[in-house]
């Protein structure tokens, strides 16, 4: 090699170690801790001293109905935020590009993505003062139609929807904004022809917007469905307020490993439902990437996530 | 046919061209504007019952209009404002550290990898894709930081964690290779060294990505409550969101007290001066997002969001 390319190289070398030595340290000395998992952990003996015990932890975790419940409702949960979330982001997005023009649009996609950057705990602030059993403005409309009013953070049945509710106001701001980029780059002759053969609004968004970005929403479902057991820690953490009653549907895998690792301190416990996981999580995102990979073969385009 | 001789008609201009004033587009235009409302009614309802009366809200309930006015809640905040002139303290400090750490130590990673004279840049470039695949999640992570690099309870645990993310990495990276080769080749010949092609030319050019980059960084901190949640014992370091969700589990606790017959020693902020706080706390990052908004629907076109 040319002197000045190696003298290049290693400047180059050099900028790099800050972020590599991060990296190094949290993403790949954090690996070795999944052996957590097959050990009898004790914080005395630490990582490599503490006895193994093989598929021990794994065989507790599975024998507990918390841990099969927590996976069930991640899994269910999600579901119904993947479906929901798709449907609802599909048409604001259709919305926002049928009026893209004008000048309003901008403020709107502003306040649409706004709950995104909103702390979930300042969420939780206001859903509570939503669902209060005495002061929420919830209850107080209950009061004014003459139902009575109901205990919210006490009954377990509406929070799946209410979970739903608030995940989309959290999140569709952003997944609409990114289909309606999409929408965005489709060749505006097309309508033009479309809208002079007499083709109505429904009909350009079914015969040309949605089959466009049917590999764009294809892709998107599948990367969601390949984090199908993690769950937003915050949304079902703060916005529950952690309340026990409420754990039969809205106890995650993620809130979960919080309390083995944390508040119960079962730590081997925590860490064969992290390795659980992370492992399976694993497995399901290189699935979906070969998934992708296929259609964009088949398309010539490059939407794979590596 | 009427829009053949309209600008926005014209092929490469990517503009919806219905400018048309129809029953339709005013329908749109009334669904997109109650959606942003929607989006935006949480936080007027924390702010509405932040400048109420305390005894007006526990009678009336939360109103998006205060039922009686009052700024009681804040001048009691402004009266012992240590605790959350503290926590402000706390949270500017690692926002603001933090941010300029990220974006550097993604910067300086960014660049080399985008140099394909850089014999390391697949390896390296395999290293950071690699961490977006597996991730080992809360236990691993937690072993690590309070057993091997103890750090729990001091202002680096709540610092280090957010710093390199591999997605900001790899967008600028993309950005930074497709700045032109002979911006780069002319300083050569006029004998710049890479660090000051770095600093003079890629850094310069790369401006509004790095700053979609801190902005997202920034916000991240600002709005961290997890790992003070996981880490920070000592009060002297909590930051403002944490502070607002240990307020909120206070008052949740002395609920409970009271519920069976205990009487709370302990002085707590009422309903009012909770909503506040919270007004307070999110202030800063509304702000934030509000002025730089035409950055984050940039982030959105890049990717910038997983």
């Amino acid at each position: 090699m040319k002197f000045h390319l190696i003298g290049r190289n290693l400047v180059w070398f050099t900028m790099t170690l800050p972020a590599l030595i991060w990296i190094i340290v949290f993403k790949y000395l954090t690996l070795a801790g999944v052996w957590i998992a097959f050990i009898d952990y004790k914080v005395r003996t630490g990582l490599f001293a503490s006895q193994f015990v093989g598929l021990k932890n794994f065989e507790f975790l599975f024998s507990t109905d918390t841990a099969i419940r927590a996976t069930r409702n991640t899994i269910l949960l999600n579901a119904l935020f993947i479906s929901a979330g798709l449907v609802v982001s599909l048409s604001v997005a259709w919305l926002l590009f049928e009026i893209y023009a004008s000048r309003f649009t901008r403020y709107y996609q502003t306040l649409i993505l706004l709950p995104r950057f909103i702390s979930w705990v300042v969420v939780s602030y206001f859903v509570y003062a939503l669902l209060a059993a005495d002061t929420g403005v919830v209850n107080s409309v209950l009061k004014h139609l003459g139902i009575a009013p109901i205990s919210w953070y006490r009954t377990t049945q509406p929070w799946p929807f209410i979970l739903l509710a608030v995940s989309l106001w959290h999140g569709v701001g952003l997944s609409s904004l990114i289909y309606l980029s999409g929408m965005i780059a489709i060749d505006m002759q097309l309508y033009e022809a479309a809208r002079i053969d007499g083709a109505s609004r429904w009909q350009q968004f079914r015969y040309i917007t949605f089959p466009t970005l049917l590999p764009l929403v294809i892709i998107n479902m599948l990367l969601a469905l390949a984090y199908v057991l993690n769950a937003d820690f915050g949304l079902f953490f703060q916005v529950t307020r952690d309340q026990q009653l409420l754990y039969p549907v809205t106890d995650v895998l993620d809130t979960y490993i919080y309390r083995s690792l944390i508040v119960t301190k079962t730590i081997s416990m925590a860490g064969a439902a992290q390795f659980y996981q992370s492992f399976v999580g694993f497995i399901l995102v290189i699935v979906a990437n070969a998934v992708v990979r296929r259609i964009e073969r088949s398309r010539n385009e490059s939407l794979a996530l590596f | 046919m009427i829009e053949a001789g309209r600008s926005d008609a014209l092929p490469g201009v990517r503009m919806p061209s219905r400018r048309r004033f129809d029953a339709a587009t005013v329908v749109v235009h009334i669904a997109v504007a109650g959606l942003a409302l929607l989006c935006l009614f949480p936080l007027l309802l924390v702010v509405a019952s932040s400048f109420t009366d305390e005894i007006a809200l526990a009678r009336n309930g939360y109103s998006i209009i205060p039922s009686k006015f009052s700024v009681e809640a804040y001048l009691a905040i402004f009266n012992k404002p240590a605790v959350i002139l503290r926590a402000y303290a706390v949270t500017t400090g690692i926002t603001f550290v933090g941010t300029i750490l990220g974006v550097s130590m993604i910067a300086l990673l960014a660049y080399p990898l985008s140099r394909r004279d850089f014999i390391l840049r697949t390896p390296i470039s395999f290293m950071v894709f690699f961490t977006m695949l597996f991730n080992g999640g809360l236990v691993p992570y937690y072993i690590l930081m309070t057993q091997y690099l103890n750090v729990q309870n001091t202002i680096f645990a709540l610092l280090l964690p957010h710093l390199v993310g591999a997605y900001y990495v790899l967008i600028l990276r993309t950005y930074f290779s497709g700045l032109p080769d002979e911006l780069f080749e002319a300083a050569r010949v006029d004998g710049a060294g890479e660090w000051t092609i770095f600093w003079q030319i890629a850094v310069p050019l790369a401006r509004p990505a790095l700053a979609t980059i801190a902005l997202f960084i920034a916000l991240n901190y600002w709005n961290d409550w997890t790992t003070a949640l996981y880490f920070i014992r000592s009060p002297d370091l909590y930051p403002l969101q944490y502070l607002l969700y240990i307020i909120q589990s206070n008052a949740q606790a002395m609920a409970l007290q009271e519920q069976v017959g205990q009487i709370g020693t302990q002085k707590l902020p009422t309903e009012t001066a909770r909503m506040a706080m919270a007004v307070l706390a999110t202030g800063p990052a509304s702000v934030l997002f509000l002025f730089f908004q035409k950055y984050l629907v940039r982030g959105v076109t890049l990717g910038a969001f997983k």
